[in-house]
C-alpha cells in the first residue's frame, strides 16, 4: 500500500481540513486510487462546494419546468407533447491550453449531456471570450477555438445557430468558453441517471479509455500560473465522428425498453457517472475493471478511474436486454462491455485482476461533500456618469462608424460562417440577428435560443449586471416573436477564496434571481466555473445566461430587416440615456467608468409582453432589441441586414443630450419599423408602454441627428472588415 | 419514382435530403445503411453530406470503399442517376465516378453561406427545371471544396459539357471573387460523361422552402421527379 504523504494529498487538491473528512468517511487512510476519487468528486467542478449555497437560491420551478437542475440538463413543456433539454457548460481552463482540442471537448460534453436524457441535439450555441486583441496569444486562441467549436459541431451535424464573441484584457489569461446545446425529445420519454435494480448490469459504450484528461476536473479547478502550458496532457482529444455514432446509437438504444437510467461520462470520467448513478439511486455498485475498453495497455485502476477520454456512456440496463443493446452497438460499430453491477451495498468496490482495489461508501462521497460560506464582501457602488457629463459627439455619424468597427461592435461573420449553422434543415433564423430559431421538426413550432451577458456591468454592479444578463435574453428571445420559457447559466468568476470576487458572485445571483422571478423564467440547469485567474489577476464577473424561448407558428417571427422603404422607426420603452459603463463611453472617449443601467424589470416584462403581441399578432415589419451602442447601434444593425437606408430623426420632445440619447444603453427597449405607426403607437399607449418615432427607412444612406451621412455599404464594410482583418494578422 | 438515400456513419444530410425528395416526391425515399448492399431497384441514388467514418482519412475515401458503393458504382454504370452532395460528391470522385478531386478550401477555413451557382445546362435529368445560365442561390458548407482536376481533364470537362454549375456572384458573373474555396473554373459540381451522375459541393437541398429562406434548391428534386416518374 503506498503511503499518502501530505504532499500528494496537497497534489490532489485536497486541503487539510477536507482530509480529516476523507479519512472520517472511509475510517481508515484511503489509497491512492481512493484519494483520486475523492479528489475528483470534491473538485470545485464536480461538487459545487463555493457555489452551492447560492445557486440554492435561484428560482427553478414553473408550470413550463418538467426538470430543473440536478439531472444532465434542463428540461422544459413546449407542447404537443414535446420537450426541449438544454444546459450551457464550460470549458475555460483546457481551452485555454490547448484551444481547437479544448473547444471541440466542450461542445461534445455539452451535447452529450443533453443526448444521454433522450434528447436529438438540435441547436448549438458557444459564448466565447478572448483577451484583448493586441494580446500575443489572442488571436492564436480565437483561431484555434473557432475551429475547435466548428471542428466538432460540424462534423457531429448539429447546427450552431448563435453565440457571442467578446474581447477584453481581462481574459488574456483565462479564455471562456461556454457551450450550450438544445435538444428535443419527447415529454414522456426523459431519461435520467437514477440507478435501480440490484444486480442489473453496468454497461459501458463508446469511445475506449485512455490516458488523456487524467484529473482535467481538478485542473478546471485551480488558478493558472506562468507553468499552466504544462497541463497540455491534461486536455482531452474529441473525436465527433464516434460522438455523432454515439448519439444514433444511443437514441436508437431509448426506443426500446431496454434502459434503466444513462449517464456520459464527462467531467472525472467513470468516476463521477457511475457515482452519480448510484448516489441518485441510493444503491451500490460494484466495477470490474479488467471490462473496461482500453485505448492503451498496462493502465492502472487509478487511470482507468481518472481518464477523461470523450465520447463514453454509462448505462443500467434491465436484466436481460445485454444482446439487444450490442447488438445496436455493434451496428454503429461502438464499443460494449457489461463492467460491473448494481449492489445493496451503497459501496463503490472497484476490482481489477481478481483483487479489490478500492471500496468506498458512496453517499456519503457525494453528498457530504464540502460545502463552503465563503467569506464575500458586496461589490462598493460605483459613482455614475450622467448623460452631462459627456461631450456631445462632434458627429455623431462618424462616432457610430467607429464604434462599429470597433473589436467589440464588430460583426462576427467571420466566426459564424465557420459553423455550419444550417444543417439538421430546420434553421428559420440564422446567426446575425436577435436570437437563433430553429423549427420543431416536422412542425409549426419553433425554439429560439440566445446567450448574453455584459460583464462590464456585472463588474460595476453586479446586481444590476446579473440582472441585465437575463433581461438581455428575454429580450433577444422576444425580439425574433418568442416567449421566452427559461434559461441555462454558466457563472464565470475568478478565485472565490477572495472575498471581492465571492460577492460579485453573491451579487450577480441576486440579480439573476430578481430578474428570473419578475419575468417567470426560471433556471432549469448550469454550471459554474470559478478560479479563472492567472497570477491573482481575475476576470471579470461573467454570469452567462442561455436562454430559450417558443415560437407557436412559425410564420409569425420577426427579423432585424426593414420590410420595404417609408417605414416608421419606433422606439418602445424609456430613453434616460445613461452612458455609465457604455460602450460609447469605452470607445469614443476611452473611460470605463460610471455604473450599470437600471434594469426596471417590471417594464422589461410589460414591453417584452407589448412588442410579442405585435409580432404574434402580424404587424410588425422588423425588430431588434437595444443594448450595446444603443439606439444608434440598433439601427445601424438593421440598416446593414437590410441593406437599405434609414434617417434618425429626435423627437422634438426629448430633452436628452443627442449623443446620449443615440448611444446611451438604457434597458428594456426595442425599435420597430412598421407602415402604420399610428396604430402601433395606439395600442402602445393603451398597454401603457413608451413608443415613439424615432426615423424612417429609404434610400441607401444612414443618418443621424447631429451627425452627416453615411453609406449603408461604407458602414457595413467597416462593420465586417475588422474580425477578418484582425485574423488575417 | 423510388429513391435511395445511402447513410454512412457519420452522414448527416441524410434527413434533409429525405425531406426535399418527400416534398417534391409526395412519398418516401428509402433509407439505406451502408451495410446493406443489397438494396431495391431504385431510379435515383443519392449519396448525402456530412463526415462518413470521420473523414480523417481524406474525405470520401473511406466510404468509397464500402460494399454499398460497389453496388452503387455498378449501378450507376447502368445509367441509374446518382446524386451526390457535398460528402456525396467527395465521396463520388474517391469512387471514380466523376472526374477530379475535393482539396481543402484554399483560405483552409470551414465555409458556411449562401451563395450563387450559375447553372451551365438544363438538359439533365437534374436540372430540367431550371434555365440554362440561370443564376440560383444555394449555401454551401464545407472544409473541402475546392475542386481541382489536371489540365487534361479540366479540358475534358469543358469540352464535354461536363461542369453543371459554376460559383457565381450575385449578378451572374463568375470570377475569382464569387469563388469561396479556391476551386478551379469555380466549379461547383461536374457529371460524369454520359451525364447520369452529378457530384457538387453546394446543397440544394437545405433551400426547398420559403420559411428557410428560399426555394432556389426545389426544382433541382422536381426536376428528377418529372424526368424519372
Amino acid at each position: 500500500m503506498s503511503e499518502i504523504t501530505p504532499e500528494i494529498v496537497a497534489e490532489h487538491g485536497i486541503n487539510e481540513e477536507e482530509y480529516a473528512l476523507v479519512l472520517e468517511i472511509m475510517g481508515r487512510e484511503p489509497n491512492l486510487l481512493e484519494l483520486g476519487i475523492f479528489s475528483v468528486m470534491w473538485s470545485e467542478h464536480c461538487s459545487y462546494k463555493s457555489s452551492k449555497k447560492w445557486l440554492k437560491t435561484l428560482p427553478t420551478e414553473g408550470p413550463q419546468v418538467i426538470m430543473g437542475p440536478g439531472e444532465n440538463a434542463g428540461v422544459i413543456d413546449i407542447g404537443d407533447g414535446n420537450a426541449a433539454i438544454f444546459k450551457m457548460e464550460s470549458h475555460n481552463h483546457p481551452s485555454f491550453i490547448e484551444p481547437y482540442q479544448g473547444a471541440a471537448t466542450g461542445v461534445g460534453g455539452i451535447l452529450r449531456d443533453v443526448f444521454t436524457m433522450g434528447a436529438r441535439p438540435i441547436a448549438n450555441v458557444n459564448a466565447l471570450r478572448f483577451g484583448e486583441p493586441d494580446h500575443p496569444k489572442t488571436r492564436h486562441l480565437v483561431s484555434g477555438v473557432v475551429a475547435g467549436v466548428g471542428g466538432y459541431g460540424n462534423c457531429v451535424g448539429v447546427p450552431t445557430v448563435a453565440g457571442e464573441v467578446e474581447f477584453d484584457p481581462s481574459y488574456n489569461g483565462n479564455i471562456l468558453v461556454n457551450a450550450m446545446t438544445v435538444g428535443l425529445a419527447k415529454a414522456d420519454r426523459i431519461f435520467t441517471a437514477q440507478a435501480s435494480g440490484v444486480g442489473n448490469p453496468v454497461v459501458y459504450v463508446g469511445s475506449k479509455t485512455g490516458r488523456d484528461g487524467i484529473h482535467g476536473a481538478t485542473m478546471a479547478s485551480a488558478e493558472f500560473d506562468d507553468d499552466s502550458d504544462e497541463k497540455r496532457p491534461t486536455v482531452q482529444v474529441g473525436d465527433p465522428f464516434t460522438e455523432k455514432l454515439l448519439i444514433e446509437a444511443c437514441l436508437e438504444l431509448m426506443q426500446t425498453d431496454a434502459i434503466v437510467a444513462i449517464q456520459d461520462m464527462g467531467a472525472a470520467g467513470l468516476t463521477s457517472s457511475s457515482f452519480e448513478m448510484a448516489s441518485s439511486g441510493d444503491m451500490g455498485v460494484e466495477l470490474n475493471l479488467d471490462q473496461v475498453p482500453q485505448r492503451e495497455e498496462g493502465m492502472t485502476p487509478y487511470e482507468m478511474m481518472l481518464s477523461e477520454s470523450q465520447e463514453r456512456m454509462l448505462i443500467i440496463l434491465k436484466p436481460g436486454k445485454e444482446d439487444l443493446a450490442r447488438s445496436i452497438m455493434d451496428k454503429w460499430d461502438l464499443d460494449f462491455a457489461v463492467i460491473g453491477k448494481l449492489t445493496d451495498s451503497k459501496r463503490m468496490v472497484l476490482k481489477f485482476h481478481g483483487d479489490v482495489v478500492g471500496d468506498l461508501p458512496i453517499k456519503p462521497l457525494a453528498h457530504h461533500s464540502p460545502e463552503y460560506d465563503r467569506p464575500w464582501v458586496p461589490t462598493p457602488d460605483s459613482d455614475d456618469v450622467l448623460a452631462s457629463d459627456i461631450q456631445e459627439a462632434a458627429d455623431t455619424t462618424q462616432a457610430l462608424k467607429t464604434l462599429m468597427s470597433s473589436p467589440n461592435m464588430s460583426s462576427r461573420r467571420w466566426v459564424w460562417e465557420q459553423y455550419d449553422h444550417m444543417v439538421m434543415g430546420d434553421t428559420i433564423q440564422r446567426p446575425g440577428g436577435d436570437a437563433g430559431v430553429v423549427r420543431v421538426h416536422g412542425t409549426d413550432r419553433a425554439l429560439a435560443v440566445t446567450s448574453d451577458c455584459t460583464p462590464r456591468y456585472c463588474k460595476a454592479n453586479p446586481v444590476r449586471g446579473g440582472a441585465q444578463a437575463v433581461a438581455e435574453t428575454y429580450r433577444n428571445i422576444t425580439a425574433v416573436g418568442a416567449t421566452p420559457l427559461a434559461i441555462t447559466d454558466n457563472m464565470n468568476f475568478g478565485n472565490p477564496e477572495r472575498p471581492e470576487i465571492m460577492g460579485q458572485f453573491v451579487g450577480c445571483i441576486e440579480g439573476m434571481r430578481d430578474a428570473c422571478l419578475a419575468l417567470d423564467y426560471p433556471v432549469v440547469s448550469g454550471n459554474v466555473s470559478l478560479y479563472n485567474e492567472t497570477n491573482g489577476k481575475g476576470i471579470l464577473p461573467t454570469p452567462v445566461i442561455g436562454g430559450v424561448g417558443l415560437i407557436k407558428n412559425s410564420d409569425k417571427t420577426a427579423t432585424v430587416t426593414f420590410g420595404s422603404e417609408g417605414e416608421s422607426l419606433v422606439l418602445i420603452g424609456d430613453s434616460i440615456g445613461h452612458v455609465g459603463m457604455s460602450i460609447y463611453l469605452d470607445v469614443i472617449e476611452g473611460r470605463r467608468e460610471g455604473n450599470a443601467p437600471v434594469v426596471d424589470l417590471a417594464a422589461e416584462r410589460k414591453n417584452g409582453d407589448f412588442v410579442r403581441s405585435q409580432i404574434e399578432g402580424g404587424f410588425v415589419e422588423s425588430c431588434h432589441d437595444l443594448s450595446d451602442g444603443g439606439l444608434a447601434a440598433a439601427v445601424a444593425d438593421m440598416a446593414i441586414a437590410s441593406n437599405m437606408g434609414v434617417e434618425v430623426i429626435k423627437p422634438a420632445e426629448v430633452e436628452t443630450p443627442t449623443t446620449a440619447w443615440l448611444f446611451g444603453e438604457d434597458q428594456g427597449r426595442y425599435l420597430i419599423s412598421i407602415g402604420d405607426a399610428e396604430s402601433l403607437l395606439e395600442a402602445a399607449e393603451e398597454a401603457g408602454v413608451s413608443a415613439a418615432i424615432v426615423g424612417r427607412t429609404g434610400g441607401n444612406d444612414l443618418t443621424l441627428p447631429g451627425g452627416s451621412t453615411i453609406s449603408v455599404a461604407e458602414l457595413r464594410a467597416c462593420n465586417e472588415a475588422w474580425m477578418p482583418n484582425y485574423m488575417a494578422g | 419514382m423510388k429513391a435511395a438515400v445511402i447513410v454512412f456513419p457519420g452522414s448527416n444530410c441524410d434527413r434533409d435530403i429525405q425531406v426535399a425528395l418527400r416534398q417534391s416526391m409526395g412519398s418516401e425515399p428509402q433509407m439505406v445503411w451502408h451495410k446493406d448492399a443489397d438494396f431495391d431497384d431504385v431510379d435515383l441514388i443519392c449519396l448525402p453530406g456530412g463526415f462518413s467514418y470521420g473523414d480523417y482519412l481524406r474525405c470520401g475515401a473511406m466510404s468509397a470503399k464500402s460494399p454499398v458503393m460497389k453496388e452503387v458504382v455498378a449501378r450507376a454504370n447502368k445509367g441509374v442517376p446518382v446524386l451526390g452532395i457535398c460528402n456525396g460528391f467527395q465521396i463520388l470522385t474517391e469512387c471514380g465516378l466523376v472526374p477530379g478531386a475535393l482539396m481543402r478550401n484554399s483560405n483552409l477555413k470551414f465555409v458556411c453561406r449562401d451563395l450563387h451557382l450559375k447553372v451551365e445546362r438544363n438538359d439533365t435529368v437534374f436540372t430540367k427545371q431550371y434555365q440554362a445560365g440561370q443564376n440560383i442561390r444555394i449555401p454551401v458548407a464545407h472544409h473541402d471544396g475546392n475542386y481541382f482536376v489536371d489540365a487534361e481533364g479540366l479540358k475534358a470537362l469543358e469540352d464535354n459539357g461536363q461542369v453543371a454549375f459554376r460559383y457565381s456572384a450575385e449578378d451572374g458573373s463568375v470570377n475569382d471573387h464569387s469563388n469561396p474555396n479556391g476551386s478551379l473554373n469555380n466549379i461547383a459540381g461536374v457529371y460524369n460523361a454520359k451525364g447520369n451522375v452529378l457530384g457538387m459541393m453546394p446543397h440544394p437541398e437545405r433551400l426547398c422552402e420559403d420559411v428557410l429562406g428560399g426555394t432556389d434548391g426545389r426544382p433541382m428534386f422536381d426536376s428528377l421527379v418529372a424526368a424519372l416518374s
